[in-house]
């Protein structure tokens, strides 16, 4: 019989621990596909953040390290530059990226570090219970935000993509979400070229994955996938922010 | 190769090249800027990499990753800069990964000064990060010193899986003093395939990580932690002693420059009559509690000089466990004291005018 579907081949056998609806482990799929098809699984190095994914090295049957809360694009630099031959990528959630860590992957994009970043914005903490993320939409209710988000108080939420976008080192920058079926062959679409671009030594690349959190938004499943199609794309806009051909 | 005149911070610099250091991470800060000013340059001609980085937070981190890659990299900085890298060192230490970070201290706390202070002694030897961990920490008196022991520094990292730390006063960095690389060991090379992340052909997956909520596996890494600082501390503490042979009544315990200050003193209280010796721990975690408990027990007092406010003092009073009384004598705010007032602190407690 021929052999149409299989795990593959860059995951484990482990169970996530995600609760349900979490696209985390949807995303570490695609992750793990793209991996296996560019045949890069005995080059990878990930490094995983402080978050929801932080065991994301249960997962992943790769070489990975767990890096210090929104360092990754640190340790990925480090990696790199060490050993210019590894495929290395790191996997954040908004909080480590946005917040803690914005200083690191604003100047590992910067410094157009040659590794690839999988930025999961679910617009808040996940791990901590649900706090307030730099993501957080307008108006958003989250455990430090009980009467929502504020934006003339802290603010309007990042978008991550947009602000890398800007500057003039090449690199691919891209938006994707997952909440749908076009939306996961977007993403994977979008990751492809993403380690692709790393592959061929060409530039830094990021793709930022709309993402869900039914357990801290306080949904269920299929209502915080739609919640992603009516609340956070209209605030995220879907697409390709800057690909290295294109001089900005 | 005849010797070489060399700025400390540039002969620490070279020194780490010889010892095989191809990395090196850093970010501005003075009185160590020389370190990266001359490596921009050298590292290019030996095939190494120079990065700038965009914090000390940064840095640390990125060494991180390159001692995970299985490279020798290392950082230098000082004191500000260090505070920032505690969270990194914690980290590193807790996943057992070598590297070297010289700190070139300056006087704190806060933005301080930036002239030449011990102040950092404590965060340096007892800490500085969170959690039960430990640099190993050696602390040169001289240019050739600090050579030597930045060799040293990476063999160590290397064969303990533990950071480094080279505790220097600024003066070292910034004074100027023959070197001769020539006469320096060989560094030794380690096997490190088991562990380190260069992708997994062939083998099963390598993990680097810190975290342990399992409370059962946390402890047995403690454990296995506690014991390797009881290896280091066993095998690796190193002192020099000086004019001990006419059993001085008292024994001036120092470390780095400020050390070659007390020789200064002693030899100048020699030509009044006055017998003084000295213990200058280089090694300052491990700490030599041991050598200096010998030491100390055959003089009637000791005396910690410093260019901070009693912190070296804490160590020497462990060593010495009340038996014998130790006095003070430190400036700070990137003073540093002159021989003449440490032989005036001598006679006092001599009782001599
Ligand atoms: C220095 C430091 N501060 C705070 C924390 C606590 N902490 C753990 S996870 C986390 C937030 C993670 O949120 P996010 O990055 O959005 O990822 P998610 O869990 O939503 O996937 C925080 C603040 C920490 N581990 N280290
Ligand atoms: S808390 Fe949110 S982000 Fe974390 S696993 Fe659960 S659903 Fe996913």
């Amino acid at each position: 019989m021929e052999l149409i579907f299989k795990k593959p081949e860059s995951l484990t056998d482990t169970i996530t621990h995600y609760c349900p609806g979490c696209t985390h482990g949807v995303i570490h799929r695609i992750v793990a596909e793209v991996l296996d098809e560019l045949g890069l699984r005995e080059r990878a190095v990930g490094v995983a953040p402080v978050g929801c994914s932080v065991l994301a090295y249960n997962y992943f049957y790769c070489d990975f390290l767990e890096a210090a809360h929104g360092r990754a694009p640190a340790f990925a630099t480090g990696l790199k530059r060490a050993n210019p031959n590894l495929i290395v990528f790191t996997y954040q959630g908004d909080g480590d990226l946005a917040s803690i860590g914005g200083n690191e992957i604003l100047h590992a994009a910067n410094r157009g570090e040659k590794f690839t970043t999988i930025f999961v914005n679910n617009a808040v903490y996940g791990m901590t219970g649900g706090q307030m993320a730099p993501t957080t939409l307008p108006g958003q209710v989250t455990t430090t935000t009980p009467f929502g988000r504020k934006v003339d108080d802290v603010g309007y939420p990042i978008r991550v993509a947009e602000l890398l976008a800007t500057l003039r080192t090449p690199s691919y920058i891209a938006r994707t979400s997952v909440h749908n079926s076009e939306g996961i062959i977007a993403t994977k679409k979008a990751m492809r070229k993403a380690f692709s671009y790393q592959k061929e030594n060409v530039c830094f690349s990021l793709v930022e994955v709309l993402s869900t959190c039914p357990t801290n938004w306080g949904i269920p499943p299929k209502q915080a996938a739609e919640w992603v199609g009516e609340h956070m794309v209209p605030y995220y806009p879907l697409g390709e922010f800057k690909t290295p051909e294109k001089v900005h | 190769m005849a010797k070489l005149l060399m700025k400390g911070n540039e002969a620490i610099a070279e020194a780490a090249i010889r010892a095989g250091a191809k990395h090196y991470f850093a970010y501005p800060i003075t009185p160590q800027n020389e370190v990266s000013e001359y490596l921009s340059r050298r590292m290019p001609e030996v095939g190494g990499c120079f990065l700038q980085m965009e914090s000390e937070v940064a840095v640390i981190n990125t060494l991180f990753g390159a001692a995970a890659a299985g490279i020798r990299a290392f950082t230098t900085s000082s004191s500000p800069g260090i505070s920032l890298m505690s969270e990194g060192l914690s980290y590193i230490t807790a996943a057992n990964l070598p590297t070297v970070v010289v700190n070139m201290c300056r006087a704190g706390p806060g933005l301080g000064g930036i002239l030449p202070s011990q102040g950092d002694y404590r965060q340096m030897t007892k800490g500085g990060g969170h959690g039960d961990y430990h640099l190993i920490v050696l602390a040169p008196a001289s240019v050739q010193e600090a050579v030597e022991l930045m060799m040293l520094a990476f063999d160590l990292a290397d064969k303990y899986r533990n950071p480094v730390g080279i505790l220097a006063d600024g003066l070292i960095g910034q004074m100027m003093e023959p070197v001769d690389f020539d006469a320096l060991p060989k560094p030794t090379v380690y096997d490190k395939s088991d562990w380190i992340t260069d992708g997994a052909k062939n083998r099963e997956p390598h993990l680097i990580r810190t975290l342990f909520l399992d409370p059962v596996p946390g402890e047995i890494e403690n454990r296995k932690r506690a014991e390797k600082y009881r290896q280091i501390e066993k095998n690796e503490t190193r002192y020099e002693i000086y004019n001990l042979e006419n059993h001085p009544k008292l024994v001036i315990v120092a470390f780095g420059t400020i050390a070659r200050v007390c020789k200064t003193a002693i030899d100048e209280l020699k030509t009044m009559g006055i017998e003084v010796g000295l213990f200058r721990p280089i090694s300052l975690y491990p700490f030599p509690y041991t050598e200096l408990m010998q030491v100390g027990e055959k003089a009637q007092m000791l005396l910690s000089v410093e260019m901070s406010n009693g912190q070296l003092i804490d160590d020497v009073k462990m060593a010495m466990q009340g038996k014998k009384p130790i006095h003070f004598y430190g400036r700070q705010g990137g003073i540093v004291p002159a021989p003449d007032e440490i032989v005036e602190e001598a006679k006092k407690l001599f009782n001599v005018s």
